[in-house]
């Protein structure tokens, strides 16, 4: 280490000392002067400007967390690197273990990778569901569709039909069985 | 989300006066302090201290106990050098020689047991009970090297509690030779390396998520 290095550490070790008494206007001081130095270190290991600047803060933050475990009589850089590695190889993890479950999207992606979303015919098709619900049985059809397309209450429904609560709840069920059934018959003959 | 700059302002705001650490190896000697004081209490209590004096003399068995107790020693020394952020790694193998010397000590004996007994250096001793005191040990003591550690907020929580279990581990081991009042079977040592395994996987997993800096709110 030279001089310069060894003096501009010193000068650090004091500021952090003050900073533990609860100097604030010296911590300020501190901080802004490390920042440049943090920066240099989490550059090498991030490309993009935004996450430089958020291992940056995370640094930051974890340096102020931690720094009652700074010992004055001891270099203030080696601690801080430490630090700096440390935040940087996690945040690096972090990214990892994103990148290996989402798909970052650009302008040229129109759609996405899960080649589900991108089959027209699997979208809700009304009419086949309308069809299905004439088909269904006159408990069940009327049921479904005060409950479910009228989006009635239980009690207004049951108002409405006659029928009590747990006959519709029954109803309901069944309605929605068949209605299953009678889609997925229409779909395999399509 | 708020620039460096902010960021900078409201830390320097909530400068706090904070309590610095002590030394890693006073902090250490101070937790060991009260480890050996408490398990002086219990022993004497016990009336255990007669028969180990007497079994002290057996050179052999003193190396292990020995080798045994500074295995727990430097374990815990490591520790609290560990969980400070801009200490040597190279920390974690200082409880490796007396670990050694612990094993192939209690190793030897078990293996001229098993020349001398035969196929009897080969019983199970009271090995459940080995067991079941190790681990049973381990949990008061790791409980309290984990307070103890706490406040260094270690950076890298899973080594510091690997080799902290180490030590919780070791220091139930030596303390069990104090009721152990028979040779060590190969069973006996299987069970003893056993029981440390666990207690230090225990430690790892259990503590991991409560020591250490939490990760961060930025993404």
């Amino acid at each position: 280490m030279d001089s310069e290095t060894n003096q501009l550490d010193h000068e650090w070790a004091v500021l952090m000392a003050a900073a533990q008494t609860g100097d604030g206007a010296a911590y300020r001081r501190l901080l802004t002067a490390i920042t440049p130095y943090l920066r240099s270190i989490a550059a090498r290991h991030h490309r993009e400007r935004a996450d430089i600047e958020d291992s940056v803060q995370d640094i930051l933050l974890t340096v102020h967390a931690v720094r009652h475990t700074y010992d004055p009589a001891r270099p203030l850089k080696p601690w801080l690197a430490a630090i700096a590695r440390r935040r940087i190889i996690d945040r690096l993890r972090g990214q990892g273990r994103r990148r290996a479950r989402e798909t970052f999207l650009s302008t040229e992606h129109e759609t996405f990778a899960a080649p589900e979303t991108n089959t027209y015919e699997a979208e809700p098709d009304a009419r086949a569901l309308r069809e299905a619900v004439a088909q269904l049985p006159e408990g069940q059809r009327q049921a479904v569709t005060l409950l479910k397309i009228e989006e009635k209450s239980l009690k207004e429904a049951s108002a409405a039909s006659g029928m009590s609560i747990v006959a519709l709840k029954v109803s309901t069920h069944r309605a929605v069985k068949s209605l299953r059934k009678i889609l997925e018959r229409g779909r395999e003959e399509t | 989300m708020t620039s460096t700059e902010d960021l900078i302002q409201s830390l320097a705001a909530d400068a706090k006066p904070v309590r610095r650490l002590r030394p890693p190896f006073l902090r250490a000697c101070g937790w060991l302090a009260v480890f050996v004081a408490g398990a002086g209490i219990v022993t004497i209590a016990t009336g255990a201290w007669p028969d180990m004096l007497a079994r002290l003399k057996d050179q052999r068995f003193a190396v292990e106990l020995l080798a045994t107790f500074a295995t727990g020693l430097a374990a815990v020394i490591a520790a609290f050098y560990l969980s400070l952020p801009d200490r040597s790694r190279f920390w974690a193998i200082l409880p490796l020689p007396p670990l050694a010397l612990w094993l192939l000590s209690s190793g030897y004996e078990c293996y001229r047991n098993w020349i001398e007994l035969g196929p009897q250096g080969w019983r199970l001793g009271r090995s459940s009970d080995c067991f079941a005191f190790i681990l049973t040990m381990s949990i008061p003591v790791a409980l309290a090297l984990y307070w103890a550690l706490r406040r260094a907020v270690p950076l890298d929580a899973l080594r510091v509690l690997i080799v902290g279990g180490l030590g919780v581990a070791a220091l139930s081991a030596a303390t069990l030779q104090f009721y152990h009042p028979f040779d060590v079977t190969v069973i006996d040592l299987a069970v003893h390396v056993t029981a440390v395994v666990i207690v230090i996987a225990i430690m790892a997993a259990v503590g991991r998520a409560g020591l250490g800096i939490r990760r961060s709110p930025i993404r």
